[in-house]
């Protein structure tokens, strides 16, 4: 597989092992880039990039907008508190009034589920989904899954394990969907509250005890516990989902000795996982971080040359034309 | 649609031979191998470039630092090819500034692949100069491009295409040109 055959970037799920590998191989040639004295490639020198958050995030919208600029492409920021989205503008409205001034992708990040994909059927720009309330946050998923591969190699029949909150998670998901493609075997685990009904469908096994799930495990992908998101108590109190669920030096002694620690931030440090953890040499945290600019770049490559495809013939098209298109002036085909 | 051979340019001994001749031809030069990075173009590139660093070890007694270039991302015809190459990964682990780089690609043809592997060198630092070696020239150029060191010089016409097989990904060694059969 050479190009991805989609215009849009909105979730994991139903993506195939060849796509999502393409994307991870990409990536990997993007990753060098960074590390250059001068970090830019022209490749998307000219195209048009919005990032639209309307939830508040550092590392994503910095790594986005990293990305975008490396890639050369010129990068828009509106955030949801200095948009007109405050005087009451629809997503709709603020989404074909960006599309008018000739955009060429939007990121989005919304509170609601859906979001992205409602932008995708309504613009002909690329919409990348930046996370979508608690359904799905893709290029974090890709950006776990990048970095498991390269620190364990092929993902398949190796144990992952994800705790937290699995009911509010978009990270979560994004991974179960990715990691399930290529065949690793995923657990999750948390509180009983936090953990949605028949999450067995999408492949995983459940485990509520965490020291039972960790066993032999090769990585352990562990969840912010979203304060922010908690409408009603999920459990009694902090410091006892931190003795429970929190990820300690003792959680890290019963998976495999080159187990790694991951976690998507913004860390709470004391939480959902213990300060000698987060700082250790198994967490592997800011490497994810880096990786992330290198999937973000990926994505946007990919997806960028997906869109422009969907307007532009065919190769044989162009180079031949027919007696009927001689006959008309010639379209502007680029 | 696939190409039809019409004739062998150079099979396995003339490439040996011409790959050796560039080597020398390069410590020539540049009396000696010091400072010197010799940098593949990606794919063929890379392994003719890896070639040419073994024979310069064997002459000169010296290793040299080889690197490799992936210009997918520095292309101009970016907007129009239908489809996109993978993008391989570039690999230059020496700072190239004060360096002088010998910049190896198989074919030499319109000098669009040696402008845009131009463009990305000099995003990795300001080499002291940049020198261009390549297996076969077919001519044809739309830049302002020469080679340096060629091995075979080919007289062909826009149609017909030539091919490179080299034993490291291909069968054998060897320079065909053939034609693109409708």
């Amino acid at each position: 597989m050479k190009q991805l055959d989609r215009k849009d970037l909105l979730g994991l799920e139903g993506m195939s092992a060849e796509e999502l590998n393409l994307i991870l191989d990409t990536a990997a040639s993007f990753k060098e880039i960074s590390e250059r004295p001068i970090k830019k490639v022209p490749a998307l020198r000219g195209r048009t990039v919005v990032n639209l958050f309307f939830e508040p995030s550092t590392r994503t919208r910095a790594s986005f907008e990293l990305a975008e600029k490396r890639l050369s492409a010129d990068a828009v920021n509106i955030s949801k508190s200095s948009s007109s989205v405050v005087k009451g503008e629809s997503l709709r409205d603020t989404a074909e009034n960006l599309q008018a001034m000739k955009i060429d992708a939007i990121v989005i990040r919304h509170s609601a589920a859906g979001a992205p994909h409602f932008l995708a059927k309504l613009l002909d720009a690329a919409v990348i989904n930046a996370g979508d309330g608690a359904h799905e946050h893709p290029t974090q998923g890709l950006l776990d899954i990048f970095t498991l591969h390269e620190k364990l190699g092929d993902l398949a029949g190796r144990k992952i394990v994800i705790v937290g909150d699995i009911t509010h998670s978009r990270v979560a998901r994004s991974n179960i969907f990715g990691l399930v493609t290529l065949g690793a075997n995923v657990t999750v685990c948390g509180p009983p509250t936090m953990m949605p009904v028949m999450i067995e469908k999408l492949g995983v096994t459940v485990e509520s005890n965490l020291n039972r799930a960790v066993q032999n495990a090769d990585a352990i992908n562990v969840l912010r516990v979203q304060l922010e998101r908690q409408k009603v108590n999920l459990f009694p109190s902090l410091a006892e989902y931190s003795q429970v669920y929190g990820v300690t030096k003792d959680t890290l002694a019963r998976m495999k000795p080159e187990g790694i620690v991951m976690h998507p931030g913004p860390m709470n440090r004391g939480i959902e996982i213990s300060q000698d953890v987060a700082d250790g040499d198994r967490a592997v945290i800011l490497e994810q971080v880096t990786n992330g600019v290198a999937i973000r770049m990926a994505v946007l490559y990919l997806v960028c040359e997906g869109a422009r495809r969907e307007t532009v013939p065919e190769e044989d098209e162009v180079r031949k034309p027919t007696e009927e298109s001689l006959a008309q002036p010639r379209r502007n085909v680029v | 649609m696939g190409l039809v051979a019409k004739s062998t340019i150079m099979d396995a001994d003339q490439i040996r031979r011409a790959v050796k001749r560039i080597s020398h031809e390069i410590t020539e030069r540049n009396r000696g191998l010091n400072g010197l990075v010799v940098v593949g173009i990606r794919r063929r590139g890379v392994y003719l470039a890896r070639r040419i660093a073994g024979y310069l070890a064997t002459i000169e007694n010296t290793v040299v630092p080889v690197g490799a270039l992936d210009i997918t991302l520095y292309r101009d015809d970016f907007q129009l090819a239908s489809s996109s190459p993978i993008v391989g990964k570039t690999e230059i682990n020496e700072d190239i500034t004060n360096k002088i780089i010998i910049l190896v690609d198989d074919v030499l043809y319109t000098g669009r692949t040696v402008r845009a592997a131009l463009d990305q060198l000099i995003d990795f630092g300001r080499p002291r100069q940049i020198q261009l070696a390549v297996l076969v020239d077919r001519g044809h150029r739309e830049f302002p491009i020469k080679a340096d060191y060629v091995g075979k010089n080919v007289p062909t016409a826009p149609g017909e295409q030539v091919d490179v097989r080299l034993s490291e990904i291909d069968d054998r060694d060897e320079v065909i040109l053939g034609e693109m059969e409708s």
